[in-house]
């Protein structure tokens, strides 16, 4: 029996595993057997991560959030959760090579999965030209031109990153102007293999073994043209990974995971979220690894003030 | 460190597409997180079904003929090929047991 399992292993994940390691709580996080260390895994330069002055790549601070939490305590398995028993006391946590754990209390945050545009070419062509992760793809599209479908942060820093390769970066936004940052959009703009496609929508991928072309429709006067690419990549945003919870745990509009006011406190005693799973506004490693912080505490209060009956279900793990 | 062997452009006719046996091959680069966190999966099954499967990698940077030919946009991309021919393709890191699926007819 655990007193704390953290399920996920982004920038909220690891902070709550730091806290709570240095709590004396030696928690379990369940890291995920591919996608550990999170969405930073995925980037390069990582600029708004304050302590760094001159930047940090995303799978190096994360090794380091890693090894934090590591050096307080924390256990880390590399593993998926394949399922989640958070009412009662005891919460139970399933893992994909069958191991069952038991915690008294579990922070969630898995964070986010990419969003997709919901065509069925692009699930079809997935690894033949289209992506979802610029740094990951990108080099096999030198020479080449390709398209960036989006207007956020993500969708700035893909485009800028894919200039290193590509001779032309077509940045297709269904609106008119951009969400992004300002520092991204200034850089983006100066760019001159960076071209603006506005109140541009993708209506269709064509390609048969692999993507040739896309089609774009424009969203003011219904007119469709071709784009010729040999690559799209989508950074349209992304949805809170919650379906390990469904049916268990209380989620808002926004499909996030409902917390109480500022804390931690989900909808089910002894169940703590954080992240960008609780998030549908900020969605900054920052803001995911103060909520982590805030998770940890959270916990370590509700754990402080349980009765002796619960706690004496629980045999403290020898160190 | 991976425990899978290494093919290159000079070795890929020799030892993949004109070998009797299956052989799955995984296009990876140093630069590709997604591939790092794939490897050990990939050891782990080729170590479990060592007579049915050959596991090799391919370092696309190193390796770009053979990345080109096959067409490789994305990685890590595992192919299998039998008597020469591609009779697979996985594209993506996946879990465990999400391989194993994929790869159920090479495994059984």
């Amino acid at each position: 029996m655990r007193q704390v399992i953290i399920v996920g292993s982004g920038p909220a994940g690891y902070t709550a595993a730091i806290y709570a390691a240095r709590a004396n709580l030696a928690p379990l996080v369940i890291a995920s057997s591919v996608e550990f260390g999170g969405e930073l895994m995925k980037t390069t330069e990582v600029e708004n991560f304050p302590g760094f002055p001159d930047g940090i790549m995303g799978p190096d601070l994360m090794v380091k959030m890693q090894e934090q939490a590591e050096r307080f305590g924390a256990e880390i398995v590399y593993d998926d959760v394949v399922k989640l028993e958070l009412d009662g006391d005891v919460k139970r946590v399933t893992l994909g090579n069958g191991d069952v754990h038991e915690s008294l209390t579990l922070i969630y945050a898995t964070g986010s999965a990419y969003r997709k545009l919901g065509l069925d070419d692009e699930t079809r062509l997935s690894g033949y030209g289209v992506s979802w992760c610029a740094t990951c793809d990108g080099a096999f599209f030198k020479q080449k031109k390709v398209a960036v479908i989006g207007g956020g942060d993500s969708a700035l820093e893909e485009a800028t990153f894919l200039t290193r390769f590509a001779d032309k970066v077509y940045l297709v936004h269904r609106r008119d102007k951009l969400r992004a940052s300002a520092a991204l959009q200034d850089r983006a703009f100066a760019d001159p293999k960076i071209e603006f496609l506005w109140n541009e929508e993708v209506a269709h991928v064509y390609g048969d073994e692999k993507v040739t072309g896309i089609g774009l429709l424009d969203t003011n006067t219904g007119e469709e043209k071709t784009l010729d690419v040999t690559g799209m990549f989508v950074a349209i945003g992304a949805d809170p990974r919650t379906h390990l919870v469904h049916g268990q745990l209380e989620l808002s509009p926004e499909g996030t995971i409902t917390v109480e006011g500022r804390s931690s406190r989900t909808s089910l005693p002894g169940v703590f979220a954080a992240g960008d799973v609780i998030d549908p506004t900020y969605k900054q490693a920052a803001t995911a690894a103060g909520s982590g912080v805030v998770a940890a505490l959270d916990a370590e209060k509700y754990l402080a003030e349980l009765s002796p009956e619960v706690i004496a279900k629980a045999v403290p793990v020898a160190v | 460190m991976s425990t899978a062997k290494d093919v290159t452009d000079a070795t890929f006719q020799s030892e993949v597409l004109d070998s009797d046996k299956t052989i799955m091959v995984d296009f990876w680069a140093e630069w590709c997180g997604p591939c790092r966190a794939v490897s050990p999966i990939l050891d782990a099954i080729a170590a479990e079904h060592s007579e049915k499967l050959s596991i090799v990698k391919l370092n696309v940077d190193d390796n770009p003929e053979t990345a080109m030919k096959y067409g490789i946009t994305s990685i890590p991309a595992m192919k299998v090929y039998r008597g020469g021919e591609v009779v697979k393709t996985v594209i993506g890191a996946k879990p465990k047991p999400a391989l194993e699926a994929d790869l159920a007819e090479f495994l059984a």
